[in-house]
């Protein structure tokens, strides 16, 4: 019996494993991704892929850019995004916006608006309140002592409730297998004291992992930092508690809109309204006796 | 570098880079190629740097750079030669640095002519044997190396790389110099004259880079520089591909010599190699020409050990000692049969006599002359320019070895080259026997790798190889031991220099796998009583000491694999010493003398590395001194003083015969003693510097399979408007055999494709995510499309340049096939280390597919008629 | 802080935006939504035919319980008989297909490991443990007329369960992250709790004689005009969020739902009291509520599918938060 709803507390990082039921846990680890220096070297989707024996995800042509994996799912836990935009980072200087050549029947102007190329790698992002775990009915997704969320792959029965319910798309069935498969946020090596696969092979450190309240605190020196230098687009997304999903386990600095990256601007966990749809479904029930008594009220049978 | 410089290895380490005030990457997609150690990069620009990258694409590493700069395939001499004269004519130079490190100051001979003379020409030019002669390079009243001058050329040579060995040779030290840099003959004013060509103006003209662009790096460059500032500059094949390639690099170790940054921490500059070892395989070479440790190859005309080790050598700096390092290999090679009475066996080494380089003898192959070929970890069929041409040439074998993880295009080539589609190639009648050997990987065997910083790093068998797959130590040292059983007993005198080979490596398990170790051992050298050796300073030339190759000695000292030391990061300085070993002597940052003034104190307390150190009497810092150890600021070399001794206590550049760096090579290179631009064998411009278009150096061949596009003023020179550059992606692997086979990558870039910018998509009608036929002389192959602004159509002469790039990742077999984009490189060469231009060359390109069999071909014949191309063997420009 | 400078990417695929030709390009503001390559924000539901099959057999089997019983106290033997064993039939069979969805069919049980009120899918599996067998002894008993204690247990157990039974699936659909669904949360349970009884009542319509099938008509015609009423509700409601019920598939399977729904109203009104009029009314009321089923699920499918949908909402939301308390 697991209930993982957890309330609202007053301030700092919060605490679902405890929530969860474990006791004198390790502290709550998760990442910090950097968009701002990622250079786009996949090296985090492959060393996912060769520590996991995640399996091929289609070989196939997508043109996104560099991007041709597409986004997460059941075969890809880490995927890396390629932007390119028609926009300028104020601090960046990017020599093909300079505006040339007479001749061109192009836009010059377009290229006057400047050119970004962002990259970043996404990730399950290990919420607070997690919806795919909330509302899966076997406990095959848990939460680990870490504060992760993570598929037992032994119970999993392939009931796919989870795939609609997570808020960022993340978790999905693996057709040829029938179960769902998602970030472990590889928990065979945070129990063995390793950091995770994708972080170690990152070598930017775009990918940071680490206990959740230091990196809180990073990511806010560096959004600041950013912001002295000339880069007013860097926010933090999923850096809050107070956010949909009461803060992520694994957060993100982006230099656009989430929706540019596919990540919803504002997620929620559907479960928050949990309370509200069980009222609702309980008014419709009533109704429905009322109904029926209604049906049968006046004469009996004709 | 090995010319400027002294040694032809990278002069810094990546992890230095962190410590950079600006760092310049050119001529290399760094993040993309070099993802770990591009983190220093990151690192700095975390510090404050200014990270500016050069290339005609806005590649991944732009993404992350302050500046990025698209400029024209091909035309980087003209920018880099812009810096310099930027420099000069604004008096930006770091003096002291360069009054004192660098040849600035020395005359010149008086017969030495200038481009600027001759029109794009040095002085010397023989237009009969179109070479030069470059006995009029010299310094003034210095004899230069006699016959052997020419040769020494070869000594810069490395395959796929610009690294060479060392400097020039010279016959002394030069008597001349005007320590004021005014004298119109010193180094300094020629300089100044040379680049007075290269302002901005010319800039903007040549690359199409705005003048305020490039004013803009000149700027932050300059700021870069000085006691208490250094700036670096990261290059790799965006360099070295051209058919003035080492010229480039030049280019830039000019202004690094200018701007006082070699030598100092931050500064340097680095050349990105390729391979995991493609280091190791120059130092230790698998060049026709060299002989380990950059030694020159033997050349009929040294007759004897006296007089090859005569005009190879130089009696003052390093290089003075060479008969050390010679003889010593010749006791690694030969053993006890190595004498002093026999020469030590000097006589069983080959001769040079022709070129044999590999694509000279891929066209003799094609001429039925080789008639077998060991390929070991080479995918020539889709790596190598022209691949086209390779295919077709090995198909004239007798026989083929090809030891390789999976089966290769160049080992599947006789059932499905793309030459069979067309029909120029039937199967049945490819008389080639194609022998398929497994390999070993690096985790089945042990071994160590050089890595681009010159740092050699051991790794262990983790797993045995499988089935009959085998190192290349055991193919190696078996096929040597069964090739000398075989001829045991014989008394033929061609057989001796084999039988009496020291060939005795232990071997071990179950396989008889040779003691890598032992290798290692070899090559690091041991003395009479057969004890390892300290390094090469230990090393003698009476034949009591055994050594493989004299820059890797001391790899094995103390009888310790020095190579497989892995003390961790955290627990010792940022220069990491006790991680895996360096040559020379685990020296990581070259040249470090250079960090300190001439009296021997750090330019500054923010750019201290290696200082003197007056109480201990010796060299003191970060790093082990390039320098003798316990050689005092100022120490004078005493008259007719030799090898190091001849170099005083205030000239950095040990290996180099007057100490100093070479703003002005004398000697050393075949094209030039400054860099010049030239025009690449394939352009739709006009050479806006000189008269000459073209390097008059560059090795082309005249070829029915190897016809050249037209050039800018040639007939037909507008039916290839377009400029072509190749590249790698982070995802693939060069010739994509460890690449392609795997989904993990496959499916990361799963298709060939061509990257033009919007401009050129809407002249050619080019739609993203469909096809395009790429079209030059050669041949045309097909790629998908990604139109992106990352690609810029640029304003060169005042016309509109458009630039297609391909990846050259693929070909026929694995997971993800397609076209290669080598079957439309031609084959011309830099004539100093014989690197392809492969960076740039001309093309068409349209909408669609490319035919297929036959059909082909009649295209490819369709263009070559417009170009005025027919018939074979293609025309030959005039140069 | 959205203005040209950071105009939407153009990515690398040229999608005609950016050939306007000199001078001409687009210097407003784009108000489109932004997204990655059209990529869906979220993913689908892997749920195939067999989800909406099984809810409209629950739906139908609860509705079918309390009618039984409803005849049951009213003495409609024939109409309680038949429907108990309809309820019972369709109870199994949604089961069946729930199961049948399953990746791992070979772990139905492991739903029933854990109690989680977090969980409607687990709620209303431990519901339909109970259900299930409640209903069957219910049939059972009354069919062979055995046990009158147990039977009329079971008969209460059964109608007592059955209200949430036919309700606890909206909360499935609803306690996703799907902006059809979730948005829909407050009507989805009204829409199934109609769909019940205008299915049962249909299932009624076609099984119960003519003297007895007054309460089914009643039920099939308010079930059929309740669907259409809550749906057509639901969808002004939702606004925007409602396009994915009206357009595609969802969109035309719900209009074919609506028209049956409607016409079996009229008939069930009008000639409901005949044997061929309750026939044709049962026929279309049933099918009407089972395309519904359909309808719905397609329309949260497509509303996954459009990352708009999400997007937009949300954009929405976090500008309605902003205007409520703006930023520092
Ligand atoms: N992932 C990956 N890494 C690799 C390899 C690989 O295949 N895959 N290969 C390894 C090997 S063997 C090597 S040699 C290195 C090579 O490393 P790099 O030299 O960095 O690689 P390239 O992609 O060949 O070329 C670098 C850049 O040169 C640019 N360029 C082309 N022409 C010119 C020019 O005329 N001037 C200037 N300034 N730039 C130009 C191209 O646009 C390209 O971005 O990478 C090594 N690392
Ligand atoms: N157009 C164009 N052409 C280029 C370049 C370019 O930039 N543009 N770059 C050039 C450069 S820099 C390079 S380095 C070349 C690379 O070209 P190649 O060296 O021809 O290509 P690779 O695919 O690296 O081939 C190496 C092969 O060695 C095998 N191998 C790996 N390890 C071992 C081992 O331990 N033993 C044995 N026996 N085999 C092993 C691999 O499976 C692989 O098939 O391409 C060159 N060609
Ligand atoms: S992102 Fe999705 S899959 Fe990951 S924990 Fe949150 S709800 Fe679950
Ligand atoms: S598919 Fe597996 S993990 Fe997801 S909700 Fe169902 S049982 Fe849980
Ligand atoms: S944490 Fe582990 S499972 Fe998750 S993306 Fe990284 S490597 Fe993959
Ligand atoms: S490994 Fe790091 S730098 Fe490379 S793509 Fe992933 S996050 Fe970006
Ligand atoms: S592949 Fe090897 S050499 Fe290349 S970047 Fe990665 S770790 Fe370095
Ligand atoms: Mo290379």
């Amino acid at each position: 019996m697991s209930v993982t709803m957890p309330p609202p507390q007053p301030s700092g990082v919060r605490d679902p494993a405890a929530l969860s039921g474990w006791a004198g846990h390790p502290e709550r680890v998760g990442f910090f991704t950097d968009t701002s220096i990622c250079i786009g070297c996949k090296a985090c989707e492959v060393a996912c892929k060769e520590w996991n024996d995640v399996p091929e995800d289609g070989i196939n042509w997508l043109g996104q850019s560099y991007d041709h994996t597409g986004e997460l799912g059941a075969s890809t836990w880490r995927h890396v995004a390629f932007i390119e935009q028609r926009a300028r980072i104020p601090a960046q200087e990017a020599g093909v916006d300079a505006p040339l050549i007479e001749d061109v029947p192009l836009t010059q102007l377009e290229r006057e608006q400047g050119f970004r190329w962002l990259m970043s790698s996404d990730v399950c992002k290990h919420c607070t309140s997690a919806a795919c775990l909330d509302v899966c009915p076997t406990g095959a997704l848990f939460r680990t002592e870490f504060g992760t969320v993570v598929v037992q792959e032994d119970v999993c029965n392939g009931c796919g409730y989870c795939v609609p319910a997570c808020p960022f798309g993340v978790i999905d069935q693996r057709k040829s297998d029938g179960r769902v498969w998602k970030c472990t946020l590889c928990y065979d090596r945070l129990r063995g004291g390793f950091e995770p696969a994708c972080a170690q092979a990152c070598p930017t450190q775009s990918i940071q992992f680490g206990p959740l309240d230091e990196l809180r605190l990073k990511a806010d020196d560096r959004v600041h930092r950013l912001h002295d230098e000339g880069v007013p687009q860097a926010r933090l997304y999923g850096h809050d508690d107070d956010d949909g999903v009461g803060g992520f386990g694994a957060f993100f600095l982006l230099l656009d809109d989430p929706e540019v990256y596919r990540l919803p601007p504002d997620p929620v966990v559907p479960t928050r309204d949990l309370k509200e749809m069980w009222t609702t479904a309980a008014k419709a029930a009533a109704t429905l006796i009322a109904a029926t008594a209604l049906a049968f009220a006046g004469r009996r049978a004709r | 570098m090995g010319t400027s410089f002294g040694r032809g290895g990278a002069t810094t380490f990546q992890q230095d880079l962190q410590n950079s005030d600006c760092i310049v990457i050119m001529g290399s997609n760094m993040a993309e190629c070099h993802p770990v150690g591009f983190q220093w990069v990151m690192e700095a620009k975390l510090r404050g740097a200014t990270i500016i990258h050069v290339d005609p694409r806005f590649t991944r590493t732009s993404a992350v750079a302050d500046l990025h700069v698209p400029l024209r395939a091909g035309s980087d001499i003209v920018f880099l030669g812009g810096i310099v004269n930027y420099i000069l004519s604004n008096g930006r130079e770091f003096r002291e640095y360069v009054e004192r490190y660098t040849n600035a100051p020395t005359i010149v001979a008086d017969e030495f002519q200038d481009t600027e003379d001759l029109d794009g020409l040095f002085s010397g030019w023989d237009d009969e044997r179109r070479t030069y002669d470059t006995s009029t390079w010299m310094y003034k009243d210095v004899a230069g190396i006699g016959a052997a001058a020419g040769e020494r050329e070869h000594t810069e040579t490395s395959t796929g790389h610009d690294l060479g060995s060392h400097g020039g040779g010279l016959g002394g030290r030069p008597p001349h110099r005007d320590m004021t840099l005014q004298d119109p003959r010193c180094v300094f004013q020629l300089l100044k004259k040379h680049y007075s060509r290269y302002t901005p103006e010319m800039v903007e003209e040549a690359c199409g880079v705005p003048r305020e662009m490039f004013l803009r790096v000149a700027e932050v460059l300059c700021d870069s520089s000085g006691p208490e500032r250094t700036g670096a500059f990261c290059y790799a094949v965006g360099w070295t591909q051209h058919t003035v390639g080492v010229q480039y690099i030049r280019t830039a170790a000019i202004i690094q010599q200018l701007l006082g940054n070699i030598g100092r921490p931050g500064g340097g500059i680095l050349a990105l190699r390729g391979h995991t070892s493609i280091q190791g395989s120059t130092d230790i070479p698998t060049l026709y020409d060299l002989l380990p440790g950059y030694l020159p190859m033997a050349h009929p005309e040294n007759t004897d050990l006296g007089s090859y080790i005569a005009s190879n050598s130089s009696r003052t700096g390093y290089w003075g000692n060479m008969d050390k390092y010679a003889v010593s290999l010749l006791k690694a090679y030969w053993g006890d049969a190595a004498t002093a009475e026999n020469d030590f066996c000097y006589d069983y080494l080959p001769r040079i006599n022709a070129d044999h380089s590999a694509y000279q003898s891929v066209l003799d192959m094609m001429e039925g002359k080789v008639k077998g070929y060991l390929l070991i970890g080479e995918n020539p069929a889709v790596g190598s320019s022209n691949a086209r041409l390779h295919r077709l040439a090995m198909a004239n074998l007798d026989w083929l070895v090809v030891r390789d993880f999976v089966e290769i295009e160049s080992a599947s080539f006789w059932y499905n080259a793309p030459e069979i589609e067309t029909g120029e190639l039937k199967t049945e009648e490819i008389p080639t026997e194609v022998f398929m050997m497994p390999a070993a990987a690096h985790t089945e065997k042990d071994g160590s790798f050089t890595n681009t910083q010159r740092l050699l790093q051991w790794h262990h068998t983790a797993i045995e190889p499988p089935g009959d797959a085998r190192s290349d130590l055991w193919f190696a040292y078996h096929l040597g031991r069964i090739i000398r059983e075989k001829l045991a007993g014989s008394t033929d005198e061609r057989d001796r220099p084999i039988l009496d080979l020291a060939w005795d490596y232990p071997t071990e398990g179950a396989i008889a796998e040779p003691d890598a170790h032992m290798v290692l051992r070899e090559i690091s050298g041991w003395d009479a009583q057969n004890r390892a050796v300290t390094g090469y300073t230990a090393l003698k030339a009476d034949g009591s000491t055994t050594c493989g190759c004299w820059i890797y000695s001391g790899s094995f000292a103390d009888e310790v694999n020095q190579t497989a030391r892995r003390k961790p990061g955290q627990d010792q300085t940022w220069v990491a010493p006790e991680w895996g070993w360096a040559w020379p002597a685990n020296r990581r940052l070259l040249y470090n003398r250079a960090s300190a003034r001439p009296d021997g104190s750090p330019w500054s307390e923010r750019k201290r590395y290696v200082w003197w150190n007056a109480d201990q009497e010796k060299w003191t810092g970060h790093d082990v001194p390039d320098f003798v150890a316990d050689k005092a600021p100022d120490y004078r070399a005493p008259e007719g003083a030799k090898c190091e001794d001849a170099i005083n206590g205030d000239e950095p550049f040990v290996m180099q015969a007057d100490g100093v760096a070479w703003l002005y090579a004398p000697a050393g290179l075949k094209d030039g003693p400054f860099p010049t631009h030239y025009e690449p064998q394939e352009t739709p411009f006009h050479n806006p510097l000189y008269g000459q278009e073209h390097n008059p150096l560059r090795q082309t061949y005249r070829h029915r399979f190897n016809a050249y596009n037209p050039s800018d003023g040639q007939v037909g020179s507008g039916v290839f408007p377009y400029v072509f550059t190749t590249y790698r992606v982070t995802e693939h692997h060069t010739a994509g055999g460890m690449s392609r086979t795997l989904p993990v990558l496959s499916e990361l870039q799963p298709e060939m494709f061509c990257e033009v910018s919007p401009e050129l998509a809407f002249e050619r009608s080019l739609e993203h995510n469909g096809w395009a036929t790429i079209i030059t002389s050669r041949t045309a192959i097909e790629a998908r499309v990604i139109v992106t602004d990352r690609l810029t159509p640029l304003l060169v002469q005042g016309r509109t340049l458009h630039q297609v790039g391909l990846p050259y990742h693929w070909g026929t077999n694995g997971i993800t096939t397609g076209d290669s984009a080598n079957d439309l490189v031609p084959l011309a060469l830099d004539p100093n280390v014989h690197i392809q231009e492969s960076k740039a060359a001309t093309c068409d390109i349209r909408p669609g597919r490319r035919p297929r069999g036959p059909a082909l071909l009649a295209l490819v014949e369709a263009y070559r008629r417009r170009a005025g191309l027919e018939g074979a063997p293609a025309r030959q420009d005039a140069t | 802080m959205s203005t040209t400078q950071e105009r939407p990417g153009l990515v690398a695929g040229m999608d005609g935006r950016r050939r306007t030709g000199k001078g001409e390009h687009a210097l407003v503001p784009d108000v489109e939504v932004r997204t990655y390559y059209d990529r869906p924000v979220l993913k689908q539901p892997t749920w195939k035919h067999w989800i909406p099959e099984y809810l409209f057999l629950g739906g139908l089997s609860a509705g079918s319980s309390l009618l039984a019983f409803g005849a049951t106290l009213t003495g409609r033997r024939t109409l309680a008989r038949r429907a108990r064993i309809a309820a019972v039939g369709a109870i199994g069979a949604g089961t069946a297909a729930l199961i049948a969805d399953l990746g791992r069919p070979a772990r139905a049980a492991n739903m029933l490991r854990v109690a989680k009120v977090t969980s409607p899918l687990n709620v209303g599996s431990w519901l339909l443990t109970f259900y299930a067998p409640a209903a069957g002894v219910a049939a059972a008993a009354d069919v062979f007329g055995v046990l009158p204690g147990v039977r009329t247990a079971a008969q209460v157990g059964a109608a007592v369960l059955a209200p949430g039974v036919a309700t606890y699936t909206a909360v499935v659909f609803a306690d996703t992250s799907l902006p059809a669904w979730h948005g829909a949360r407050r009507e989805l349970p009204f829409l199934f709790a109609a769909g019940a009884g205008a299915s049962a009542g249909a299932l009624g319509l076609l099984l119960a004689p003519a003297e007895e099938n007054g309460p089914a008509r009643r039920w099939a015609v308010a079930g059929a005009l309740g669907e259409v009423a809550v749906s057509s509700l639901m969808e002004r409601r939702l606004g925007e969020q409602g396009e994915p019920y009206r357009h595609g598939r969802a969109g035309w399977i719900s209009k074919v739902a609506n028209a049956c729904a409607l016409a079996g109203a009229a008939v069930g009104l009008r000639r409901g009291g005949r044997r061929g009029g309750a026939l044709l009314a049962g026929a279309l009321v049933f099918t009407g509520s089972l395309l519904e089923r359909y309808a719905v699920m397609e329309a949260g499918k497509q509303s996954a599918a459009e990352p708009k949908y999400v997007v937009k909402a949300q954009r929405e939301r976090l500008a309605e938060r902003e205007r409520e308390a703006p930023p520092a």
